[in-house]
């Protein structure tokens, strides 16, 4: 069996899930290392007992161009655009960082004395209104070069509905360039939009030498160990792509993080013979929730990853709110309850950590409520100053409310739930889904402490916390596949596009999806290739992923799943209008070899009861019984109120609800 | 009445604003016209059965509806109580867009759904969606010269559109038969009835959930301690009287500024604004109806005071003094059009102004101020088929206490984007010359304004004939704190290889384009704030370099820097 390492890095720790020649599974943890992530890397194999030289491959999720982006530590970009058109990228399309209140600032990645013009125009439909000035576009790269730019973006109007511009300018400017750091914007985005696919190309150009440098590094130091092969790199689209082709489309990477958890609790729900699931991944500051739908996560190109920054790229649809463990909890003004968005962040953090945090959080709540043990946080050194959260507690909740401390903390954790139903709703309900079709997949550290509450606030009868939930990113890496995502825009009517010409496109895309995947031969058992379209109703201007099971469909059959889908969406029939085809899509995935999760089971001896402890649930004190996760038997049933422990995970019980380890290892709670 | 314990309270807070979130983002993602769709020109929220009182508004919807809809559903309960409307019955859907009774402009049509409980109206779900078209003088409704309402369009008194869950197809046919491009406002009129559908079914599960009577306490409750947040907000001000006035260019008809003057009195927790100074109603649609100048003043200060949550007890501690003959209070047949998108930023502005004497720290200078609204209306000879094209901009807003302020913002009472030039050139024969920052209009202050836009579209085929309202033209947004305005709006066209400028600067109407035509506009910087002298040497050489201000212009605004 081959030795394949999963690796992610988070924020504060790097994990690694390896599937040693015996078919083994070994795990580590080790603190991440800011500066440069390859040394945490590297520190997590030999954490694992594992030597570089003997692995076969390595599938690694990086934040690194994620902190690139929020930190603004950045490549300096230079762009070459259509006359008169420099400003798009700063002046976006007319919007303010709050729905209320006229502050705030917005910074474009390019500024303005990088953003250079040059003549040349297309219309709508790819007609040359004004030819390049190719000497232009030599001289202007040249100034740019000049100015100390490590990175060119080439961005012209319409440059979806003919690229030849753009695509000469990119030759001209290639030429003279000293690095492959040079993106041209339809060629990562080929759809209509000017901003949105300027700004997705500005964030590549900027995020490119960062992801760039670090691979190499990363790609050294494993070579100088001994492991000279290529790694698979972690996309935001849930699929890898191979280290040397991934900086091309860089921008991939920039949500990838939450990605590989998803899919992770993809791979898990098929092992376990489900389809369905909202995945609910509390962290410190904040928190993840997705959907997925019959086995596959649903997909958007319409995320940004900060105010003025979208990214249009197909990513899994992950959903984040700003609550986790440090949201701070108080009154405001009013007196009113509140919780967030204010966060101690992890400096100070929670009052638990003792680095001078003050104000009570989630964290601290659960530690008041005995949902978690004070003896076993894993951030924290020194013993936790119980004495002082409660005080915290009393003064600011629990007195101007009347209400006793452990009132106060379980006021906090219900209004805290409350709010992550919002989201939960947002992925699910506001697009057509019913919760109750769906179970709860909690992982991070916090998300399987909160589960429960929270699939009863919401209506979803049942949660399930996988055998490793601080582990899952890591998994994600582990059993991702291959994958490349393709888009071309039509937007055309449907009835005035010739059947063959859809058949066409769909079968030009497979063929590039399949020429990058097929490359990895070793790794890849078979390809899988899905075809979609996006559509709407001629004068809408939001569109609606249609699935299309063949690339040779007729209109009628298109027109047919297109109402259904929209229909499924918001109950409306609209037969008086006609359907416009906007965007054919082709995901070719590259399927590794199933990863069976039984592999990541603990021994599970069953001498799993640790004691009991106090537990506040439901308004009265409980005496819980306290398990050891690890020890748990397979079949095991515990009736809740009742704590479950693992090394990097809490799961509470509530009263009434009871878990089952099933056959390969889930907590499945029946809430 | 029982008293509901702060954590139900919060709950059900934060259920209710769901309900209202789902009903907003549902309306937009059905709905076809762009100016609903991609700019979100639509509100969605829940008024009390008996008085429409605001229960609660989605937190993504128009903030100039914020008012608005309350009063309109005021009036709907009247009108229900004294016979004159037929009482509600379970499925119906009331369409009404009558400016006079608590609306805006015709444009804008608001479709109310009654909610019963056990055979008795619990409340009111009420949405607002901007039409395209509603009819009169102009397409898009934007006329520049109306005079009486009925040059404005169609106007809906409240009638059930739906009766008993089923479309009056009826009414639907009076409405098309008086709208242009009508064949597309069945989808919207779908998506605006289906958002009202989502949200009663969302409301009934918190209905179930909690019981009515335990949700009719808690929205007392939440009223009360809305109010309750906001006079906390208020005491914070110095006890005073701040005063300020703005300036709309003109009303489209007659050729001078009408001037609003402000009083803002802040006494103990009670801030009373008094605009009864103001010029006397106008001839041409720059008059404002009552609801919308409420709403003018409450959206100023949700803007000022960001984390109040918005509910009916929200406002209670302003007081509005209705400014009785003034154009700020018009009556029928006075011509509104240009109330909610002009008139109601000129209002907000004067409070803007006024508080930023009393609280200059957590204020911001004058933005620009104005919608932007350009129509442009013809028929393509390529496609043989009419069209309306809106183009809408943004501007620079007014420097603050800690940063300068944001370049291409939205207008003050929307959150509306923009649609892209690659959209407006495949639907419209039309080609953007140019979209741009509008250099040097940024006013200069030690935090200066941002900038405006600047754009230029030429018309490709057949003729058309565009219409403009826009304010600003004749003053920049003003500075504040020793800060220099902004960069007043500037529209220009170009016909025939002659220049002209509009008599009116900012409004016009029916102006005729043909193949080869341009039009350009310039839209205003914000206001400056503080000294322009304080401002930092490094960002004056730093705005210089990036082009905003030439190196004159700096030296002159900003004094020496090199």
């Amino acid at each position: 069996m081959r030795r394949v390492a999963g690796i992610d890095v988070g924020g504060t720790f790097t994990d690694l899930l390896l599937q040693a020649a015996d078919g083994t599974v070994r795990l580590a943890k080790v603190p991440t290392t800011a500066a440069n992530q390859a040394d945490g890397v590297l520190a997590a194999i030999v954490a694992a007992g594992a030597e570089p030289a003997t692995l076969d491959l390595i599938i690694h999720g990086t934040t690194a161009t994620t902190n690139a982006v929020l930190e603004r530590k950045l490549a300096r970009v230079g762009l070459i655009t259509t006359a008169g058109f420099r400003d798009v990228l700063e002046l976006g399309r007319r919007t303010r960082p709050h729905p209320y209140g006229l502050t705030g600032t917005f910074e474009p990645l390019v500024p303005r004395e990088l953003r250079r013009e040059v003549a040349e125009r297309m219309d709508a439909r790819g007609q040359v209104l004004v030819p390049l000035d190719e000497a232009a576009v030599e001289q202007e790269a040249r100034a740019l070069l000049d100015a100390g730019c490590e990175a060119l973006v080439v961005h012209f109007l319409h440059a979806y509905a003919n690229p030849a511009h753009e695509r000469r300018a990119g030759e001209i400017a290639r030429a003279i360039w000293p690095s492959a750091y040079v993106t041209l914007g339809h060629e990562l985005l080929s759809e209509f939009r000017e901003y949105e696919r300027g700004t997705t190309a500005s964030v590549n150009a900027a995020v490119q030498p960062v992801l760039d440098r670090y691979l190499h590094r990363l790609q050294a130091k494993l070579a100088e160990a001994g492991h000279a092969r290529d790694l698979l790199v972690m996309n935001g689209n849930g699929g890898t792509v191979p280290a040397r082709l991934v900086a091309k489309d860089a921008a991939k990477t920039v949500m990838s993080g939450p990605a590989s958890g998803v899919m992770a609790a993809a791979a898990t729900l098929a092992q376990s013979g489900l389809s369905n699931a909202i995945t609910y991944d509390m962290g410190g500051t904040s928190t993840d929730v997705a959907l997925i739908a019959g086995g596959v996560p649903e997909v958007s190109a319409e995320l940004s990853i900060a105010y003025g920054l979208p990214i249009h790229l197909p990513m899994v649809d992950v959903r984040t709110v700003g609550a986790g463990g440090g949201s701070i909890a108080g009154l405001d003004r009013a007196g009113m309850l509140r919780v967030g968005p204010d966060s101690a962040g992890s400096q100070p953090g929670p009052i638990c950590y003792g680095r001078g945090g003050a104000r009570p959080t989630i964290t601290d709540a659960n530690l008041v409520l005995g949902r978690l043990d004070p003896a076993r946080l894993l951030a924290v050194q020194d013993a936790v100053p119980m004495q002082r959260i409660r005080d915290a507690f009393a003064r600011d909740i629990g007195d101007p409310l009347g209400l006793s401390v452990e009132q106060a903390a379980a006021a906090v954790i219900r209004l805290a739930n409350v709010h992550m139903t919002g989201a939960i709703r947002m992925v699910s309900l506001s697009k057509g889904h019913d919760p109750r079709d769906f179970v709860l997949f909690a992982f991070g550290g916090a998300g399987p402490l909160h589960a429960v509450a929270l699939a009863r606030e919401i209506g979803i009868p049942e949660v399930l916390v996988p055998a490793r939930p601080g582990l899952t990113n890591a998994l994600g890496c582990l059993v991702a596949d291959l994958r490349q995502d393709l888009v071309n825009t039509l937007n055309r009517g449907l009835d005035d596009i010739p059947e063959d010409e859809i058949a066409a496109v769909l079968a030009a895309q497979r063929e590039r999806g399949l020429a990058t995947v097929l490359a990895e031969k070793g790794e890849v058992e078979e390809a899988v290739v899905l075809h979609s379209a996006e559509m709407q109703f001629r004068g809408q201007t939001h569109l609606i992923r249609v699935a299309l099971p063949r690339a040779a469909m007729t209109r009628a059959e298109i027109q047919a799943a297109f109402e259904a889908a929209y229909f499924a969406r918001f109950q409306i029939r609209m037969p008086e209008i006609r359907a416009v085809l906007v965007n054919l899509n082709t995901s070719v995935i590259g399927r590794r070899r199933r990863f069976d999760l039984r592999a990541l089971l603990p021994p599970g001896d069953g001498d799993a009861l640790l004691g009991t402890r106090p537990l506040y649930a439901d308004g009265a004190w409980h005496e819980a019984q306290v398990w050891q996760r690890e020890r748990l038997a397979l079949g095991a049933r515990i009736a809740g109120p009742a704590i479950i422990q693992q090394a990097d995970a809490t799961t509470v019980l509530e009263p009434g609800s009871e878990a089952v380890v099933d056959p390969i290892g889930n907590l499945r709670v029946r809430v | 009445m029982t008293e509901i314990d702060p954590l139900t309270l919060a709950v059900i807070q934060a259920g209710l604003q769901q309900v209202c979130n789902e009903m907003d983002i549902a309306f937009s993602r059905a709905a076809f016209s762009p100016v609903i769709a991609e700019a979100d020109d639509r509100s969605d929220g829940i008024y009390g059965a008996e008085d429409g009182a605001l229960i609660a508004q989605g937190e993504l919807g128009l903030p100039v509806f914020v008012g608005t809809m309350a009063h309109s559903a005021a009036h709907l309960a009247r009108l229900i109580c004294e016979g004159s409307v037929a009482p509600p019955e379970p499925g119906d859907i009331y369409i009404v867009n009558d400016p006079y009774l608590g609306g805006t402009h015709l444009m804008d049509v608001r479709f109310a759904r009654p909610v019963f409980v056990d055979g008795t109206l619990f409340c009111w779900l009420q949405n607002t969606g901007h039409w395209p078209d509603i009819g009169g003088m102009v397409p898009g409704g934007f006329s520049a010269h109306a005079t009486e309402v009925e040059q404005e369009g169609l106007r809906l008194p409240p009638v059930k559109l739906f009766k008993r869950g089923e479309l009056d197809r009826e009414i639907l046919a009076i409405i098309q038969s008086n709208i242009r491009v009508a064949e597309q406002r069945i989808g919207d009129i779908k998506a605006q009835a289906a958002a009202l559908l989502v949200g009663e079914s969302r409301l009934r599960e918190l209905i179930a959930r909690h019981g009515a009577a335990a949700l009719q306490a808690a929205i007392a409750g939440i009223r009360a301690r809305a109010a309750e947040r906001m006079r906390a907000e208020i005491r914070r001000i110095p006890d005073g009287v701040y005063t300020s006035e703005a300036f709309v260019d003109s009303d489209g008809v007659v050729n001078q500024p009408l001037r609003i003057a402000l009083t803002v009195a802040k006494r103990d927790e009670t801030l009373t604004f008094d605009l009864s100074g103001s010029s006397p109603p106008c001839q041409g649609p720059m008059n404002s109806v009552w609801a919308t100048t409420c709403s003018a003043i409450y959206l100023a200060v949700k803007h000022v005071f960001p984390h109040v949550p918005i509910n009916a007890g929200t406002f209670e501690p302003l007081e509005v003094i209705r400014p009785e003959g003034t154009f700020l209070d018009a009556r029928y047949p006075r011509p509104v059009s240009g109330c909610a998108a002009e008139v109601s930023q000129r209002i907000a502005e004067a409070v803007f102004l006024a508080l930023a004497q009393a609280i200059p720290e957590e204020l911001w200078a004058a933005p620009a101020g104005t919608s932007g609204n350009f129509a442009l209306g013809g028929v393509d000879p390529a496609r043989n088929t009419g069209y309306v094209m809106y183009q809408i901009t943004g501007g620079g807003y007014g420097g603050n206490a800690h940063d300068d302020g944001l370049t291409n913002g939205c207008s003050t009472i929307g959150i509306s984007k923009t649609a892209p030039v690659e959209v407006m050139e495949q639907y419209f024969p039309v080609l953007f010359r140019r979209f741009a920052i509008h250099e040097g209009s940024g006013g200069a202050g030690q935090r200066r304004g941002g900038f405006g836009v600047h754009y230029e579209v030429e018309l490709l085929r057949g003729e058309a004939k565009a219409s403009f309202v826009m304010d600003h033209g004749r003053f920049g947004p003003p500075g504040v704190l020793g800060g220099q305005p902004g960069a007043p709006n500037v529209v220009r066209l170009h016909r025939g290889g002659v220049t002209t400028v509009p008599e009116h600067l900012s409004k016009d109407q029916g102006l005729r384009l043909v193949a080869g035509d341009r039009v350009e506009v310039m839209t205003p910087g914000g206001g400056g704030y503080g000294d322009p002298l304080m401002r930092d040497r490094v960002m004056v050489a730093r705005d210089v370099t990036r082009g905003y201000y030439t190196a004159e212009q700096a030296e002159r605004l900003f004094g020496p820097f090199a």
